[in-house]
């Protein structure tokens, strides 16, 4: 299985876990995967559409998914996948 | 040529023993320019270390006052200083290190109308900011101006940096086209931050603004560092400039400033106050309330938050786990919302009001404006 790191903001819809393992031979598979443990996080990774939100970016090792396949980059038992947030600090939201 | 004073060459030997700096490169320092956007948790050690450094002339841009909550972390300022301008509080103390530099002051909010008159002449801007509005106009003003602009950003223990230098590399738009939805990343305000954590971050800021003065080593240009203060691990992942982006791609659509707290959905600064609506209730109401109809009191906030101050009766729901536990509630039955200042159960309301709940209220000012208006007992955070 590979893993799904997920960040600080991410993890009250994951009962605070960071680090979820995943089945899946590709990227929407695992975020398939993911949704199926903890259907909470569904909204912060896709819009009202199902389309992945603009704001998401999702990285295997060093890469965007975005610059490799995309959702159908393929995915092996030993990657780590990883969400990066956007994050702004301090201010009221 | 250098015109650096016996004094100037006393007080930055340590720089110039280093070949990378020298004379020269100390020179240069002085000959810059650096704005600071915000003097907060990244802008204090930014401030700081920059004035110590020498860079000649220093911007700082923020209109916000220091508060007491604010010296757990934002180091320029000092308990003396509490209900002074932060830029007046930053510039007495950065001249207090050095006076051999100039700081100049923006009493204003960085906003569409005044960011190309205050950034213009500047070598580059840091992002010292702690809002999404804030951050898209300062990147885009450092892409109109041509000038990097040195990112970062924290959150509880997790911290990222970057160098976003359209001209060299990708922008922060490359990476993060669209704010995320209102109220959908919670901010420091309501998820805290360890105090050391801007520290770090906004200490790998000033050194990459030193750095890219000097044109000296790898700047964070395509790279994104994270770092994370639990594991102490520094990541880093591969940026790349987005030939669709808006701002810096081959066919910009945006080109000139826009209304940033539209695009974001929010206000770009703090107005102090909740945002009101129909279904806020009062401290004051919820008091009469309680005697008429006893409403079940729900609080949406993290369990640990409820050691700081709570109120009796209550139930804890956490707003991550409204969706899931809907199916506990009764829609016929009255509700009260309730978080640390009303701004996360302002978004457990919405959820419940999609879900079709009717008798629904939002505590207004959450638990602050509960310990001052109704139970001074309790403290305020």
């Amino acid at each position: 299985m590979a893993i799904l790191k997920i960040p600080t903001p991410l993890r009250p819809y994951t009962g605070g876990m960071s680090d979820i393992n995943v089945d899946g031979e590709n990227v929407g598979h695992a975020l398939d995967s993911l949704l199926a443990q903890y259907p909470d996080i569904g909204k912060h990774l896709y819009n009202d559409d199902a389309q992945l939100r603009a704001f998401v970016n999702l990285f295997l090792g060093e890469d965007n998914i975005k610059d490799l396949q995309g959702l159908e980059t393929p995915l092996s038992e030993t990657d780590s996948l990883r969400i990066i947030p956007s994050i702004a600090g301090g201010a009221k939201g | 040529m250098t015109n650096l004073s016996h004094e100037e060459i006393l007080r930055y030997s340590r720089h110039l023993l280093i070949p990378e700096v020298g004379m020269d490169g100390q020179q240069k320092l002085k000959d810059s320019s650096v704005l600071i956007i915000g003097t907060g948790g990244l802008g204090s050690p930014v401030a700081l270390y920059l004035a110590a450094a020498g860079i000649g002339r220093i911007g700082l841009v923020d209109f916000d006052v220091v508060d007491e909550s604010n010296l757990q972390r934002q180091i320029i300022h000092s308990l003396d200083r509490v209900g002074e301008l932060k830029i007046e509080s930053a510039r007495a103390r950065m001249l207090g290190l050095n006076p051999g530099i100039q700081v100049d002051v923006y009493n204003e909010p960085f906003t569409s109308g005044n960011a190309m008159r205050i950034a213009t002449g500047y070598d580059l801007i840091i992002d010292g900011t702690d809002n999404f509005p804030t951050r898209y106009l300062s990147n885009d003003v450092a892409v109109f101006l041509g000038i990097p602009n040195i990112y970062g950003s924290i959150f509880r223990f997790d911290g990222q940096a970057s160098v976003f230098y359209a001209k060299e590399g990708p922008c922060y738009r490359c990476l993060f086209p669209e704010p995320p939805p209102p109220g959908l990343v919670p901010s420091c305000a309501e998820g805290g931050v360890l105090g050391i954590l801007p520290g770090t971050i906004g200490t790998i800021q000033a050194t990459e603004a030193i750095k890219v003065l000097l044109g000296i080593g790898s700047p964070l240009i395509g790279k994104l560092l994270l770092y994370n203060a639990l594991d102490m691990s520094f990541d880093f992942v591969k940026l790349k400039k987005n030939p669709a982006c808006t701002v810096c791609g081959t066919n910009p659509t945006v080109t000139e400033l826009i209304d940033y707290e539209e695009f974001c959905g929010v206000p770009g600064h703090d107005t102090g106050g909740s945002i009101e609506s129909d279904w806020d209730i009062t401290p004051e109401e919820l008091v009469e309330e309680i005697k008429l109809s006893s409403p079940r009191l729900i609080d949406v906030r993290e369990p640990h938050e409820l050691a700081i101050s709570v109120m009796p009766g209550v139930e804890n729901l956490p707003l991550g786990q409204i969706a899931s536990r809907m199916s506990e509630f009764d829609s016929a039955q009255e509700m009260v919302l309730i978080c640390k200042s009303g701004q996360r159960s302002m978004r457990a309301l919405e959820l419940f009001l999609g879900a079709g709940f009717r008798k629904v209220k939002n505590l207004q000012g959450g638990m602050n404006a509960w310990a001052k208006d109704v139970d001074p007992s309790l403290p305020i955070y």
